[in-house]
């Protein structure tokens, strides 16, 4: 748990750091606000709606197949470092997995779930 | 007065017994708070060398008024940042606003944390270790952390209320889960070759011979992918100058911008850290008269200026090329990659 103990202090560092220069900045910088300086940026134009609108299901559907293959990955990491005593029997097993899983590839890429248009 | 003399004579005798029989507890810590106070400060150089030689690559001279050879200009610039006004436009959602860069600045440095660079040494009797921790899950925890980092990007484009933020938010956060993929998978190829996943014990495994010379097709896909995860040209479509103004960052002004930068250059540090121990044989100087850090350094110095050198060299790739490459090409060589691994391991290696 040290191992942890540690990693976490690199942290603290990381947010004394953080905290210091967002108060300096807060303490040295000046601060005189204006309606339009306080408008979103959008090239110099009074913006017309609000940003939080509707955005293509392309970034849905990229992230359902990140989950899907995702997993996969999470399967691989343990197989990969047992491999050298599952021998025969892990690398057939693998190969199914991944066999099944391409599958699933080939339909995705069929259907044209991987097209960007 | 007797009471408070002796109550800060107890407590002084506790520190002192608490810090004699905790003496690695001390130095780790201690060497914590260094690497990691280390590894900010490179930040400021990076910026510098880049900017110098992103001059020379396009025929121009770069920053040289400040300082011997412009070194003075990055502290210039930090200290004229921390003079600006930081806005925060009305509509934008406060606290996530402020949270984001802090997320991207602190997952990157404790992602860092793991990265070992020499093998340890006795000073004093105390063995000190050349790495902030050494968890066995190495690799593994490089990945979580910086995965994390995706979500300081999406908060900052969501939180900003803008188009362009909203927009690149949303292209970083697709691109990062797609290459992050390739990443993991083309990692992999190493721990079957090494059976472990401690970032120790694969430069150690490097002993005779650096892993790119068996998994060359890894190692590219690795270095493709590591670009794409640090959001650096040519795939740095989040913050596509040209469409997006400046991406998930655009209302960001004065330090809280400079942060994004931060993480953007620590995680190329830790990219080109990962690369070195994977694949480059990490400290390893295969018989030339060097320190192990100096090694480790040099090549790690390498990999960022080829950072640079891409960045100067290629146009920024189309949106939905940058997707496609990903999902048509990267992640079944990765797949194929793999399989050929195991089976020449398990056949050939037993």
């Amino acid at each position: 748990m040290t191992e942890y103990f540690y990693i976490s202090l690199f942290a603290v560092v990381a947010i004394v750091v953080v905290g210091a220069l967002l108060a300096l900045s807060t303490v040295l910088g000046p601060r005189n606000p204006s309606p339009q300086k306080m408008l979103p940026y959008e090239c110099g134009i009074i913006p017309t709606e609000e940003a939080k609108g509707r955005y293509p299901v392309r970034f849905a559907t990229i992230a359902m197949f990140f989950i899907i293959f995702d997993v996969e990955v999470v399967f691989m990491y343990p197989w990969a470092v047992a491999l050298g005593e599952l021998k025969l029997f892990g690398l057939v097993e693998m190969a199914i997995f991944i066999i099944i899983l391409g599958i699933a590839y080939v339909y995705i890429w069929g259907r044209g779930g991987l097209e960007w248009d | 007065m007797d009471w408070i003399t002796e109550i800060l004579n107890v407590t002084w005798n506790f520190i002192v017994l608490f810090l004699n029989e905790n003496i690695p507890l001390v130095v780790g810590s201690v060497k914590a708070v260094i690497i990691a106070v280390a590894i900010m400060s490179v930040v400021p150089a990076l910026v510098w060398l880049e900017r110098r030689l992103m001059g020379r690559f396009q025929v121009r001279l770069g920053p040289n008024r400040v300082g011997p050879f412009g070194l003075g200009q990055p502290m210039a610039d930090t200290v004229k940042l921390l003079f600006k006004e930081s806005i925060i436009q009305s509509s934008a959602d406060k606290f996530l606003f402020h949270l984001a860069p802090a997320v991207v600045v602190i997952t990157a440095i404790a992602a860092f944390a793991v990265i070992p660079f020499g093998e340890p040494f006795e000073v004093f009797g105390q063995t000190i270790e050349m790495w902030g921790a050494n968890v066995n899950s190495g690799i593994l925890f490089v990945f979580a952390i910086s995965g994390m980092g995706i979500y300081g990007m999406v908060l900052a484009g969501l939180s900003s209320n803008n188009k362009y933020s909203l927009m690149g938010g949303l292209r970083s956060s697709a691109q990062m889960i797609s290459y992050e993929l390739t990443l993991g998978l083309s990692a992999l190829s190493i721990i079957l070759l090494t059976g472990s996943l401690s970032l120790v014990d694969m430069v150690r495994a490097q002993e005779t011979y650096p892993f790119i010379l068996v998994q060359p097709l890894a190692f590219l896909l690795f270095f493709i992918a590591g670009i794409a995860e640090t959001n650096r040209a040519p795939f740095d479509l989040p913050e596509a100058e040209q469409e997006l103004v400046a991406g998930f960052h655009t209302e960001y002004t004065g330090m809280k911008f400079a942060m994004f930068f931060m993480g953007e250059y620590i995680n190329m540090v830790t990219m080109s850290a990962l690369v070195t121990l994977l694949f480059l044989g990490g400290w390893n100087a295969y018989g030339l008269p060097v320190w192990p850090i100096v090694s480790f350094a040099v090549k790690v110095f390498f990999l960022l200026c080829v950072f640079i050198w891409l960045r100067s060299t290629f146009p920024r790739i189309r949106y939905d090329r940058l997707m496609t490459f990903g999902w048509k090409i990267l992640l079944p060589l990765c797949l194929l990659n793999l399989m050929v691994t195991s089976t020449v391991k398990v056949i050939w290696f037993p």
